[in-house]
């Protein structure tokens, strides 16, 4: 989509940022008193809260796989999370964000510890700023690891973009809908290796390359403040007065 | 003073190499290199290096003795829920009582708690449990209380030296299963007081001189416990 | 299914007929109550509410649409709940069942039928032109007494909403035109014991629940019964007492948090 709205100004964006700077993040792990495993999260505009139940037996049976645990990610939107409220139920943007989460989390895990079982993953998005799928997932891993879920790494994602020409890193608001190009990736820190790969727009080969660089990188930072909010509060939990 | 904290790992963090030490439990080997896979505290002391798990369901090993909860009496077995991923199976040839085909409901029923012992996990993490032993039976009175299975040891103490202060200062007996759920009995303030305190052993089960300061608190609140 | 173990009931009865609770509540006390306002940004207004460990987020959405035939210059209003399974182990996803549908339709009653929003002040262009206000309530933690959460979240966000003019070219945004609040307070009976807000554990022994909402003047302005016990006339004189006492101090608490 070309816009008449100039997306850059002095070198900065509409929100200020720098090409390669990320928006605010928080993240808070076991905030919820019934779920196995939980997760908080604001990043930028966008406000996602993260239930984990499971391990537990697939119910019906035919659903159960004899050799390992079944995951499934739902990836909701509140109605009152975006501009024009939503209608209530999963549309079919979704049920694909839902299939492509679910599939990233499905690597990480270490599903054959679990035969006949399924791992619900609850992601809702209580209010919307572009990249509510990388922020989704990124809050999925974090409740994951709360729920003591066993995993060979911590997933994170993050997107990159491209405005006015310009390759940036975590699209805003504005920048989602204006830009010319959005790929959102999630990868698993530890290897590098990637879980979540989507992209539309045009990029030539360059600019990806230049895309995937920047989206690496605002992975890696990302990855540190989630291990920061487990850490925070299980370390806060010994010898505590 | 605790100076000493102990270590609390999450997946994928590094451990040592496969060529100095062993990879225990919760951790996985790649390339050569132990990490953790799962969220608890790094175990560091011998040639393993094992991760103790701080949050999770319970995990059955046979011959754990754990408290269930009956969620269906069928026609030759219950379904009993041990909070484990699965819900284990008692079947009429494990409990002591003669029991007609179609009769299970007159002995066990939807809501009834027993003390089990766990029998068998096969590959497919089928569970079994028994009440065939002279330790088990079915519940009656008392309160059951939950805590995470990972805290069962802090409960319990070294030699049992926890569970043994629990019970001399409130006068409840009180049994602790491996599944993370206690039973507790005794009058109702003296539950009260188990019920609290077993929430402050796991609020801070990393803590070192624990026991102690558990020790000292429930002495001072003996005098209201008769 | 979450299975309740017989042994709790029995001990929450013991406990009960010596007058006590298991978490030390006297009958007719509530569980901590926290409200918070203006968390959602995308939304007209919204509170989140937690009582206890019970936590309820709702967001008002409001747009413009027609007006039913009937009532050519009022505003429309419309309640929608949400078990979503992130709340319990127990709550599926799909389309709501029976207790999502109870839950809005009582606390839509409560605000409809008290008359919270004033809907005659909502009419753009008679007959064609009228603000729609959505009400969305989605539980985040299910621990005992969705009603009082739900409501509270509701109202809260509700008094907090701005009409979105501006969006629309009607000129600048402004407070959507609201009277006063009705309160709703739950109780539950089991075993010839009535409690009030009752926590998870109490509501699944429950035998019947009664969920009174009060105004400032003490007068009754819903009432719902559930589940298939019953009460004396006795117990409900009881509990409404109750909810016009316990009524007046959330009153107050709310409107503390919205600022006035």
């Amino acid at each position: 989509m070309k816009s008449e709205i100039k997306l850059f100004e002095n070198g900065k964006r509409l929100d200020g940022r720098a090409p390669d700077e990320l928006r605010k993040i928080t993240i808070k792990a076991g905030v919820l008193h019934r779920a196995e495993g939980s997760c908080y999260l604001e990043w930028g505009g966008n406000k996602v809260m993260v239930a984990v139940y499971g391990p537990r037996e697939a119910i019906p049976r035919h659903t159960q796989n004899p050799l390992r645990a079944i995951v499934t990610a739902r990836y909701n939107m509140a109605a009152f999370s975006v501009d024009d409220r939503k209608r209530p139920g999963p549309d079919r943007r979704s049920r694909e964000i839902s299939k492509v989460i679910s599939e990233a989390l499905e690597n990480v895990i270490l599903v054959e510890k679990f035969p006949r079982a399924t791992i619900d993953v609850n992601i809702e998005v209580l209010d919307a700023e572009a990249g509510t799928r990388c922020a989704g997932l990124t809050a999925a891993a974090v409740a994951l690891v709360d729920a003591g879920i066993p995993m060979k790494d911590i997933p994170v994602a993050c997107a990159a973009g491209k405005i006015d020409n310009q390759i940036v890193l975590d699209l805003g608001k504005d920048e989602d809908n204006y830009g010319s190009a959005d790929l959102p990736i999630a990868i698993s820190p530890r290897t590098g290796e990637i879980l979540l790969l989507q992209m539309d727009g045009h990029l030539t080969q360059e600019e990806f390359d230049k895309a995937f660089d920047l989206v690496l990188k605002g992975c890696n930072a990302i990855s540190e403040i989630q291990k920061k909010a487990i850490l925070e509060k299980y370390q806060s939990e010994q010898g505590g007065n | 003073m605790d100076q000493d904290k102990r270590e609390i790992v999450i997946p994928s963090q590094f451990l040592g190499e496969i060529k100095d030490k062993k990879a225990g439990n919760g951790t996985f080997v790649e390339k050569g290199k132990i990490y953790a896979e799962i969220l608890g505290v790094l175990n560091n002391n011998s040639n393993y290096i094992n991760v103790i798990p701080l949050k999770g369901r319970y995990d059955p090993v046979e011959k754990d003795f754990v408290i269930g909860i009956v969620i269906e009496a069928m026609q030759s077995s219950w379904l009993v829920d041990i909070n484990a991923a699965y819900p284990a199976l008692l079947h009429v040839n494990e409990v002591p009582w003669d029991i007609e085909f179609g009769e299970t409901e007159r002995y066990l029923n939807k809501g009834d708690s027993i003390m089990g012992k766990v029998l068998q996990v096969d590959q497919e993490k089928k569970l079994q449990i028994t009440l065939k032993d002279r330790n088990l039976y079915k519940i009656k009175g008392g309160y059951i209380s939950h805590v995470e299975p990972s805290k069962v040891p802090r409960i319990i103490g070294k030699k049992g030296s926890m569970i043994s202060l629990l019970k001399k200062y409130t006068k409840c007996r009180i049994f602790v299963g491996q599944n993370g759920r206690i039973w507790i009995d005794g009058n109702e303030d003296g539950i009260k007081k188990v019920i609290e305190t077993i929430k402050l052993i796991e609020d801070e089960s990393l803590s070192y001189g624990l026991t102690n300061k558990i020790e000292d608190l429930l002495k001072k609140d003996t005098k209201e416990v008769h | 299914m979450t299975i309740v173990p017989s042994i709790k009931r029995d001990y929450l009865t013991k406990l009960a007929k010596n007058g006590k609770r298991a978490d030390g509540r006297a009958f007719d006390a509530f569980r901590n109550i926290e409200i918070e306002t203006g968390i959602v940004s995308k939304a007209e207004g919204s509170a989140r509410v937690k009582i206890g460990n019970t936590q309820v987020l709702t967001g008002i959405k409001m747009d413009i649409g027609e007006p039913y035939p009937d009532t050519p210059e009022t505003g429309v209003m419309t309640t929608a709940a949400e078990l979503i399974p992130l709340a319990s182990p127990d709550f599926e996803a799909g389309p709501p069942r029976e207790d999502a549908i109870e839950l809005a339709r009582v606390v839509d009653r409560g605000i409809r039928e008290s008359e919270l929003i004033e809907v005659d002040k909502l009419c753009i262009e008679p007959e064609e032109k009228v603000w729609m206000v959505f009400i969305d309530i989605h539980i985040l933690d299910y621990d005992g007494n969705l009603f009082d959460a739900a409501s509270l979240a509701s109202l809260a966000a509700l008094m907090t909403t701005k009409v979105p003019a501006k969006r629309h070219d009607l000129g600048e945004d402004y407070p959507l035109p609201i009277k006063e609040p009705p309160i709703s307070c739950t109780s539950v009976k089991f075993d010839d014991v009535v409690v009030m807000d009752p926590s998870l554990d109490e509501e699944e022994i429950a035998e019947v629940r009664l969920t009174v909402a009060t105004d400032k003047n003490e007068d009754i302005r819903a009432m719902q019964k559930g589940l298939n016990g019953s009460f004396t006339r006795d117990e409900i004189k009881k509990v409404i007492k109750a909810s016009i006492d316990n009524g007046k101090k959330i009153r107050e608490q709310l409107y503390k948090s919205i600022g006035k």
